[in-house]
């Protein structure tokens, strides 16, 4: 990796404008006293695939929920440009760590379900429904109800159940994490190819360093306890990107950067804490 | 579901259904041969087949008093799933409501309703007095299930709802009432046989005194005239009504449950 290519990349990505989300100096203290997140400074940019690395507990997954509205900061702000405000419904669209669906309801209900609560009826919704289930795969699979799918089907219907609103960011915590290594790639592509499709942001959350490098134009490493950003690494592999970078020099390379950035962050954790 | 063993599965069936039915036919033979060695008079035990020429022969007696009974239970059932799942919404919706009122709901289901009746029947009509008692033990188990059920709600998919903006009637109605379900036909299962139970509890309290013609008032009565035949009868209609109650509630539960629910799916093997 030249670093002249990771200069005109970065300035590249810093002209691409207001972010379209920014929090400043955002804490998040828990009622039980345990502090998540402390004076974290992150900004999204429009269009990234943002990835927030660390290990468990330091509090990246509180910064998603932050951003989706769920809970709100104990100090700082999150700013929204004025062209994009979190209230608008269906504005953000969020992924679980666990595919979150509702046992009683078809997939055509799950997916249809942000529509529904915004009125839509499923006669209006049907085109939108059966076009985002076919974006993941299971166009099939409509009249299905979740226990007869796998867990990688399931975590597909939760992506769709995210898209069908067209939301501009798309935030996904841990989404992967409990599935078996080769539904996992076979995601992390769909979930690229998707991406690249629709143009979406993505801010996603792993503790998987590979994944990440996978995924992202950008990753923020963050620290443990309370959660701060450690380092920032811009991934300037090209897309589109399959299995052949997987294996290349370059994702090793990129890899072992981000692994030990990861450790750093921990290092400083357990400094900070003797 | 290509079961490998469809043979031993329909074994396995016929032997549930069988077992049972052999049990039943031994104990009914062993109850004859008891009443036939020993010369028992039939005013202290009858034998089987007495009982089934008196179920033949008082049926039009005994008939109307089923009807009462089965109408008394229904309606028991029907005001305590209205009120028990109607309270649980509302303390589901209201904190202060359910700090102030759950206690005397807990209150009403620990008192035992054989020392309530006969207050109840002071105050009221013996009708009413008899409903009553069927609901108020009906009742607390529809409560505590739907309670149970709309408390365990996946907290991501509430997390979900708010997301997308849901109103708290939208998160009742397309979430909580949903996800009770399961828990909330187990309470009504067990609310069935428990206002049968409420019911006959009320009418022997009435006991004589009462203008009461269910089951309950026929046992007693019969009790009385040392009709025994009679008072087996009778207790024999209760235990099918009961045992009817509760198969036609367990197919309703099956029904309503058997396209998601883990406990209505057969597994497999």
């Amino acid at each position: 990796m030249g670093e002249p290519a990771n200069a005109v990349r970065d300035a590249r990505t810093e002209a691409d404008g207001a972010p379209i989300v920014a929090l400043r100096n955002v804490s998040k203290t828990f009622a039980n006293g345990v502090m998540a997140l402390d004076r974290l400074d992150l900004a999204v940019r429009p269009g990234e695939f943002l990835t927030l690395l660390g290990p468990s507990g330091c509090g990246k997954s509180t910064a998603l929920r932050l951003i989706a509205g769920l809970g709100a900061p104990s100090g700082g702000t999150i700013a929204w440009p004025q062209d994009f405000p979190r209230g608008a419904t269906g504005a953000i669209g969020f992924v679980f760590q666990e595919p979150t669906l509702m046992p009683w309801a078809t997939v055509f209900a799950n997916v249809h379900l942000p529509l529904r609560l915004a009125g839509v009826t499923a006669n209006e919704a049907q085109p939108r429904v059966m076009e985002t289930l076919a974006r993941v795969g299971l166009a099939d699979f409509a009249d299905v109800y979740p226990r007869e799918l796998s867990g990688g089907m399931k975590m597909r219907v939760s992506i769709a159940r995210a898209l069908v609103t067209q939301p501009r960011l798309l935030l996904m915590d841990e989404p992967f994490a409990a599935l078996d290594e080769i539904t996992r790639f076979r995601l992390n592509d769909d979930l690229l190819a998707l991406w690249h499709a629709l143009g979406k942001t993505v801010v996603f959350v792993t503790h998987s360093v590979f994944e990440s490098v996978y995924l992202s134009s950008r990753i923020v490493v963050m620290t443990p306890r309370p959660g701060r950003v450690h380092a920032e690494l811009k991934i300037d592999a090209p897309y589109p990107r399959d299995a052949s970078f997987r294996t290349s020099a370059q994702y090793v390379g990129l890899c072992r950067l981000a692994s030990e950035a990861l450790a750093g962050a921990m290092a400083r954790a357990e400094g900070g804490a003797t | 579901m290509s079961d490998p063993l469809p043979q031993a599965d329909h074994r396995e069936r016929l032997l549930r259904a069988l077992l049972p039915c052999a049990v039943l036919a031994l104990g009914i033979l062993a109850w004859d041969m008891v009443v036939r060695l020993n010369d028992i008079p039939p005013y202290v035990l009858p034998g089987p087949l007495l009982v089934a020429r008196t179920l033949e022969t008082d049926w039009p007696v005994l008939s109307g008093s089923l009807l009462v009974t089965l109408i008394t239970t229904f309606q028991g059932l029907a005001l305590a799933v209205i009120g028990g799942v109607g309270l649980a919404v509302l303390f589901n919706q209201s904190r202060v409501l359910e700090y102030a009122l759950y206690p005397y709901a807990v209150i009403l289901q620990v008192t035992p309703i054989v020392a309530i009746a006969p207050l109840l029947l002071i105050y009221l009509p013996q009708p009413a007095a008899v409903l009553a008692c069927a609901w108020i033990v009906a009742f607390f188990p529809v409560l505590a299930n739907t309670t149970l059920g709309l408390n365990s709600v996946d907290h991501n998919l509430i997390n979900l709802f708010e997301l997308y903006g849901a109103s708290r009637w939208q998160i009742l109605a397309h979430l909580k009432l949903p996800a009770a379900l399961p828990a909330m036909l187990a309470g009504i299962r067990i609310a069935g046989g428990l206002a049968l139970i409420g019911a006959v509890v009320a009418e022997i309290a009435a006991g004589t005194a009462g203008a009461g013609s269910g089951l309950a008032y026929r046992i007693v009565e019969a009790g009385y005239r040392l009709n025994i035949p009679r008072l087996f009868a009778a207790l024999l209609l209760l235990s099918v009504t009961g045992i009817v109650i509760f198969f036609a509630l367990s197919l309703v539960s099956h029904l309503v449950l058997r396209r998601w629910h883990e406990s209505a799916i057969a597994r497999e093997r």
